[in-house]
């Protein structure tokens, strides 16, 4: 596979490492009541669609940004590639 | 012996004769043979045997598809079983065996399966040998594992070496046949990167074969001429012998280049093969087509072909299986078979063909409407039997007959990426479909354009739509005039009423195997392959598959596209496992990280470990010392006496500066890292967000904002991914940054009670590193020698220890000047193996109890895990489970009676309980000999083990054979008060 | 079959060849046996009847098993055989073991360390120790034993850990030198390894078994037992009721169902999506590879243990291999070259003669990668719905047990006893059963 950088441009997949689901940017609040069921959901179930998926991948071999692709997972296809922190900050981890 | 099979013209060159022997006798053929051409001219037809009928058997193919004449080519450490004599190419001195027969490939006695083949139908072996249940490892399987297989390998190491390499393009053509020659010429002209790849020595492809002219020129002298002017464009790579061998994703395609498979040896310095990854932006498809046979009784005799691989041996090879040849053929292009092996003198018995309108001829007789139903001959073809059209049937003396049962269109690659083949009905046969592979487009005979004319207007055409594609201007080069013939033909698969006709002809599979799955409901084609080993073959049923597809169809009374298609995997041809494996094998099988001491500790004579990719010394042995006990025990009781030297370069080491470090640090860290005074390390131990520990290790800040974190050697990659997603994901606007600095210094632990002292001659005098001034704990900048170090008072051994950290250029030159200053001190170097004695000892964790399942609480550090904060994995340590009252928990234990050992890995039970895995109170983690103490000690984690130090448990070990008794103690065995650490 | 008393003689029907008298029973006009094989080779293969039947779907059954692969047909078998189910259908969206029965690498073996893991995988050895007698078909189930290479130290001790887990809980386990595992495979690279061979822990009682052959084997045997087998039938919905699963949409109509339990290892995520259903699981690719055929040369099966490589020799001579997971959630069923090459590399550094040896064919299939590494055999928050699932690349290895525990939970609404810990909320409640210890990560495992 090749992951188009945001800034370094197309690069083969084995100089990154994955994590999974773009959804682990996303975690919660330890303060609320409910916080060790709130983990457990965000730790452990996953959406794992068939199709189209936002997944974060890490360019280990890189210049070391964690990146949040959007990924077909039955075709493998790459829509979108942005830096996680842009993300994580679009989606209110800015704080 | 003479090449009597040998004919006029073709493109070897006679004067080059090659010597060569197939099954140790002597043989002469040309460069520009294969194995199997020059076997033909030989007169020699009989090439191999079957898998589970052991027939003889001839080649059927004169390519990559072949599935009869596969031998072991070479020998001893270079044999290369299971080799198509197809495309071998003859070398000086080539040697070749047959395979799979015994004692020989005239006289094999498993042909005795044959005798039996009722007995070996399609599944057999699912019905019987069950009882009695021991008897199949012991008898049945090593008779059937010994009957099976092919060729055998070479016992020893391949002495060859393999490369790998990467190529970026903007066009990919695979196959140099007319359509890629053209895409190649027409993308070229438009200045496009092309790299156009064909797995035959020779670019061309069918036209090498084919006595068609293009532009009134013969085909092989038109193709070269193309070849010239491609060659001379600096932006088009021709690369011949290179096989495409997987498409995969993002148009990323395998290709495996054979540099030296055409020669004796690899020449000095190259190597034997290539694996390319070709990175290209689009690909064109242009692999031809796969003539397929028509199955009939007793079709696999040696001689018996496809006609199209009859003329390929004629027209190119000028070789011919024999000297009389039938045709049988479904459809017009069987006739050019017969034309051109008539044109080179080869006597052309009849052309059967299965169509009862087939036109006459005054060359050649034609039996239109007739069939094969029966054939002669041992070990290879000496007759035929037709049944002609009235119903009467004919004998015919023959040594080949060359079969035509229509083409089908080379879409392996097309469907590698699971896209499905569809029928194209025209041609009676399966083309591409719609789910190509990313950026892939067909064109040629591979689309179903199976004129000349077709293929080559179908490449122009290809190359401009991937041109217009890539924003390239083409101007399309004007077509060539050749040959535009319709396809004509009418399928037929097999002869009916046929008792033993071969479909996959290497496996013995047979039209009735695949009857018998449609009784027994194997109907889905995968059923079908599965049950009856239909193109599981080396070959994988390039041949077969279609016969099998299309016998199915009738028994089933559903049109073929309904019965469905297999699909195909990668590779696309068999592909050597050393090709894949490059240069990473053997002592080269992964990279070897050295420590800035290394080649100090060679000149020591240390033992080296491999610890991750590193190596670090393991013990340094003194003359007289014979076992590595006596330097381990050495190095540690000099260590506690007075002082020891270690490399401890391997820790991961992390740089983290910016305004909020000690935020971050506080995230990153269960216990409380915000208010670390500067000049001050602490202990921190990281869990997972599922509170399980990861690591632990070090932060020392040397700055307010400016700290060093070290992880364990074994966690210094993962770590540092960790650390960069909690910046970068979840807290994306601390001010924060990291870079890991693990290879930028190296770094040195100076333990024991003269470890100030030795240092003292070592740092600069201006620097204070007493006591007062550099307690326990404390860290700074410092200079040795002028040179920029860091110095950290921190002890894992549990001695008064520093840590003394220097830019690794100047490693080397600090291990020989500490080495150098302890000579007074009587100072020792300590490996891996006394660090480890040391740290149990002391009772520190490590690798072994930092497993990925232990959390704070089983460590004995539960109290660590700050509950007024939110760090990771401090909510998900909360949960029930994991706070369990009998929890394991870490202590140290010694045995009750000292000579005995406590091994790693042994269980515990309580003593009077059962010993089984029901009382299991957990297991011994590390171990050692301790030479301070005089017997052996080991931590473990046990059940509760906080609230039983001083009780006596029971150490079973049933694999090594161990049972006694140790008493559970702290894990703390020496100085547990942390005395030593702060003189 | 009037005819089954008749004395046969080869002489009569094939060639001179043998001669063979044999006489069978009436009763053995099912069964699979060597006389059988033997008459009906004498008698044109007439006799041989389908396998297993096209069932076609009737409006209701007790019990509905979703996926026709080796757990699903061997829950079938089992709660027909064992629990006396009579009313059980197996839906299978194409073919029968279509799913990663038909595509792993054949497998078997109990070598498992934690508590709760090795006494289901010891129950499922056990239960392939005996599995062709009881379904009298042969699947080559082939002890030919499994072999795990140690290189360090911290290795040993993880193995000697395991070693003795698995004898604490009745499996074997035999810790060999270097010695005696190069007696047993002279071409292992002992010379000049990046990463030494320091011993290896075998399990004798280990081995492969023609991974087609169980589902096919359990598919005839669960016929047998009135079991119905509708393939080509995808299930498109479940029929809730109440907050209840009473059946499910199929695309042969509507089927309802007491219960419904899912058991489709690979498309997991996507089924339970139907049911709206979040799981811990994450689905990916992992590639496995066969060689050609070669004459019999690596005895057993072997796992290297310091790179991503193991393999065994199928009885047709291919060398069968595979590694670890590509590493990205995948649903494609192939995977990309730099994993085949890392695969191949370990290969080379262990057996450095592989050089030659062709690789044949490679291949991916889908794995419920689970957040632990293990697996889930449990009722979810629905009732009516039942989950088997989250094998990762264990599952063939499981058949015979997850069958058998799937269907005692089926039948008892209460886990089987081997299979206890496998619940969904053991992840809520801390109590993962982590073998490799890499936490929540599913690639890792």
């Amino acid at each position: 596979m090749i992951i188009e950088h945001p800034l370094l441009g197309p690069r083969d997949a084995s100089e990154f490492t994955y994590m999974g689901d773009a959804a682990l940017i996303h975690r919660p609040d330890w303060t609320a009541t409910t916080a060790v069921q709130d983990f457990a959901d965000y730790g452990y179930l996953r959406d794992n669609p068939a199709g189209r998926h936002r997944e974060l991948w890490f360019h280990e071999g890189g210049d070391r940004s964690w990146l949040v692709v959007t990924r077909d997972t039955t075709t493998h296809a790459i829509t979108s590639v942005e830096l996680a922190r842009d993300v994580a900050r679009r989606e209110g981890r800015s704080r | 012996m003479t090449q009597s099979n040998r004919l006029d013209g073709g493109l070897i060159n006679r004067d080059r004769p090659i010597n060569f022997t197939f099954d140790d006798i002597p043989y002469q053929g040309f460069k520009g043979d294969t194995l199997a051409s020059a076997l033909l001219a030989n007169n020699v037809r009989l090439m191999g045997r079957s898998f589970k009928y052991h027939r003889p058997r001839g080649p059927l193919t004169a390519s990559s598809e072949e599935p009869n004449a596969i031998v072991e080519l070479r020998d001893g450490a270079r044999k290369e079983p299971n080799t198509r004599a197809t495309t071998a190419e003859l070398f000086e001195g080539l040697t070749a065996k047959s395979q799979n027969r015994w004692p020989s490939l005239a006289f094999d006695m498993m042909a005795i399966n044959d005798r039996f083949s009722s007995f070996l139908a399609a599944g057999f072996y699912y019905k019987t040998f069950m009882w009695p249940a021991a008897f199949w490892e012991k008898l049945y399987e090593p008779i059937i594992r010994r009957a099976a297989g092919l060729g055998s390998a070479a016992l020893e190491p391949d002495p060859d070496s393999y490369d790998k390499g990467f190529l970026h393009c903007d066009f990919l053509i695979t196959g140099a046949g007319p359509t890629g020659l053209m895409a190649a010429l027409t993308a070229g002209r438009a200045g496009a990167q092309v790299i156009l790849a064909d797995e035959d020595s020779l670019v061309g492809g069918r036209l090498n074969c084919e006595t068609i002219t293009v532009n009134d020129q013969a085909g092989s002298d038109w193709v070269r001429a193309v070849q010239a002017e491609l060659a001379d464009m600096p932006n088009v790579r021709i690369m011949t012998r290179t096989t495409v061998i997987g498409a995969f994703d993002h148009g990323i395609y395998g290709a495996l280049e054979r540099v030296s498979d055409h020669l004796p040896v690899p020449a000095n310095g190259k190597p034997r093969q290539i694996l390319w990854r070709i990175y290209s932006k689009r690909s064109l498809l242009a692999a031809g087509a796969i003539e397929r046979p028509i199955a009939f009784e007793q079709n696999d005799r040696p001689g018996i072909m496809l006609a199209s691989a009859l003329r390929a041996y004629a027209n190119r090879w000028a070789a011919t299986p024999a000297q009389q040849i039938a045709i049988f053929t479904n459809n017009d292009d069987g006739y050019r078979s017969a034309a051109d092996l008539q044109a080179k003198g080869v006597s052309v018995a009849a052309v059967i063909d299965t169509r009862p309108d087939a036109q006459t001829s005054a060359e050649w007789e034609v039996l239109a409407g007739a069939t094969i139903v029966n054939t002669s001959g041992r070990r290879g073809l000496t007759g035929i039997q037709v049944k002609l059209a009235d119903g009467s049937v004919r004998h015919i003396k023959c040594g080949a007959v060359g079969v035509s049962g229509g083409w089908n269109p080379n879409v392996h690659l097309a469907s590698h990426q699971r896209g499905r083949p569809e029928w194209h009905a025209e041609i009676a046969a399966f083309g591409p479909g719609q789910n190509l592979p990313q950026g892939m487009s067909v064109a040629g005979a591979a689309a179903g354009h199976l004129s000349t004319y077709g293929a080559l207007k179908s490449g122009v055409e290809g190359a401009t739509a991937v041109l217009a594609d890539l924003g390239k201007a083409a101007t399309a080069p004007e077509l060539p005039q050749a040959e535009d013939a319709p396809v004509k033909i009418t399928p037929f698969w097999h002869v009916a009423g046929a008792k033993r006709a071969w479909l996959d002809q290497q496996n013995d599979v047979t039209a009735k195997d695949v009857k018998l799955a449609h009784q027994e409901n194997f109907v889905s084609v995968e059923h079908l392959k599965r049950y009856t080993t239909l193109g599981m073959a080396t070959d994988q049923g390039k041949t077969s598959n279609m016969g099998g597809l299309a016998i199915m169809s009738e028994l089933a009374g559903k049109p073929i596209p309904q019965v469905g298609t297999t699909i195909f995997r990668p590779p696309y041809t068999p592909t050597a496992i050393g090709a894949f494996a490059g240069r990473s094998r053997d002592a080269d099988f992964r990279p070897v990280r050295k420590t800035p001491s290394h080649t100090w500790a060679e000149e020591q004579n240390a033992v080296f470990v491999e610890v991750g990719m590193w190596l670090r010394a393991q013990w340094f042995p003194r003359t007289g010392e014979t076992h590595w006990r006596q330097s381990v025990d050495r190095e540690v009781l000099q260590t506690r006496k007075s002082v020891g030297i270690c490399d401890v370069t391997t820790l991961g080491k992390i740089d983290v500066q910016g305004a909020d470090a000690a935020t971050f640090l506080n995230k990153i860290y269960c216990n409380p890292f915000a208010k670390v005074p500067v000049g001050k390390v602490r202990y921190g131990l990281m869990l997972r967000e599922d509170g399980i520990a990861m690591d632990d290790g070090t932060a020392a800040r040397l700055a307010e904002d400016h700290f060093v974190v070290t992880t364990t050697t074994a966690n210094a990659v993962g770590v540092y991914r960790h650390m960069e997603f909690v910046r970068q994901c979840l807290f994306p606007d601390l001010d924060v940054q990291l870079i890991s600095t693990t290879e930028a210094w190296a770094q040195y632990s100076v333990a024991g009670p003269n470890a100030r002292a030795l240092l003292k001659k070592v740092v600069d005098p201006e620097h204070d590193i007493s006591n007062e001034a550099f307690p326990y704990m404390a860290c700074g900048e410092v200079s040795v020698g002028q040179v920029r170090s860091r110095l950290f008072r921190i002890s894992f051994s549990g001695e008064m220890a520093y840590e003394i950290a220097v830019p690794t250029r100047y490693g080397d030159a600090l291990i020989r000047r500490l080495v150098e200053a302890g000579k007074e001190f009587d100072a020792v170097v300590y490996g891996t193996e006394a660090l480890g004695v040391m740290r149990i000892e002391k009772g520190h964790a490590a690798g072994n109890e930092l497993n990925g399942t232990t959390s704070a609480l089983n460590l004995g550090m539960g109290r660590m895990v700050n509950k007024k904060k939110d760090s990771i994995g401090s909510t998900l340590s909360k949960r029930d489970g994991m706070n369990g009252p009998d929890a394991l928990k870490l202590v140290g234990l010694k045995p009750v009676d000292p000579s005995k050992p406590v091994p790693a890995g042994a269980h515990l039970m309580t003593k009077g309980s059962p010993v089984d895995a029901a009382h299991d109170q957990g297991y011994v983690t590390s171990a050692c000999y301790s030479p301070n103490l005089g017997h052996h000690i080991a931590l473990a984690f046990l059940r509760s083990g906080d609230s039983r130090l001083g009780e006596v448990i029971r150490l079973v070990s049933p694999l090594t054979g161990q049972d006694h008794d140790v008493e559970v103690v702290s894990a703390h065995f020496i100085d547990p008060e942390g005395d030593r650490l702060r003189v | 079959m009037s005819d089954l008393h008749k004395k046969w003689s080869a002489t009569d029907v094939n060639n001179n060849y043998i001669s063979v008298i044999v006489t069978l029973k009436e009763s053995d006009s099912m069964r699979y046996s060597g006389l059988r094989v033997i008459k009906e080779a004498l008698t044109g293969h007439k006799g041989w009847s389908p396998a297993w039947r096209d069932a076609t779907p009737k409006p209701e059954y007790d019990i509905i098993v979703i996926g026709g692969g080796g757990h699903g047909l061997a829950t079938a078998y089992y709660l027909a055989k064992i629990y006396g189910q009579r009313r059980v259908a197996v839906l299978e969206k194409g073919w029968i073991g279509g799913g990663n029965v038909g595509r792993n690498t054949t497998i078997i073996r109990s070598n498992y360390m934690l508590d709760g893991n090795e006494p289901f995988y010891e129950f499922s050895l056990k239960l392939w120790e005996g599995l062709e007698q009881d379904l009298n078909y042969n699947a080559m189930v082939s002890q030919r034993g499994i072999l795990n290479l140690i290189h360090s130290d911290a290795q040993r001790d993880a193995f000697v850990r395991r070693g003795n887990a698995m004898m604490l809980n009745g499996a074997d386990a035999d810790l060999m030198t270097t010695q005696q595992i190069k007696k047993k495979y002279p071409f292992l690279n002992t010379t000049d390894a990046r990463f030494p061979i320091k011993g290896g822990l075998a399990q004798h009682r280990g081995g492969t078994v023609r991974h087609d052959a169980v589902a096919w084997g359990y598919a005839r045997a669960a016929d047998q037992q009135g079991v119905d087998i509708i393939q080509n039938c995808e299930v498109t919905g479940f029929i809730m009721e109440n907050g209840t699963c009473c059946g499910v949409e199929t695309t042969r109509g509507t089927i309802r169902a007491t219960k419904v339990a899912s058991c489709v290892a690979g498309s997991s995520g996507r089924v339970m999506e139907m049911a709206g259903l979040r799981l811990p699981i994450e689905s990916h690719v992992l590639q496995a590879f066969v060689s050609e055929g070669l004459k019999p040369l690596l005895p057993g099966v072997i796992t290297f243990g310091a790179g991503h490589f193991y393999c065994s020799q199928s009885d047709k001579g291919g060398l069968v291999f595979g590694g670890d997971i590509d590493g990205y959630n995948s649903y494609a069923q192939r995977g990309n070259l730099p994993v085949v090459e890392d695969v191949c590399e370990g290969g080379m550094a262990i057996f450095p003669m592989l050089g030659r040896i062709r690789l044949l064919r490679m291949w991916g299939g889908i794995m419920d990668m689970s957040m632990d590494g293990s697996p889930i055999i449990d009722r979810t928050s629905i009732d009516g719905l039942y989950f088997n699932g989250g094998w990762c690349y264990g599952g063939f290895k499981a058949t015979p047990a997850s069958g058998y525990a799937y269907a005692h939970l089926l039948a008892r609404d209460e886990p089987h006893p081997t299979a206890t810990a496998y619940r969904f909320d053991r992840f809520n409640r801390g109590l993962m059963i982590d073998e490799k210890g890499m936490g929540n990560q599913p690639n890792l495992h």
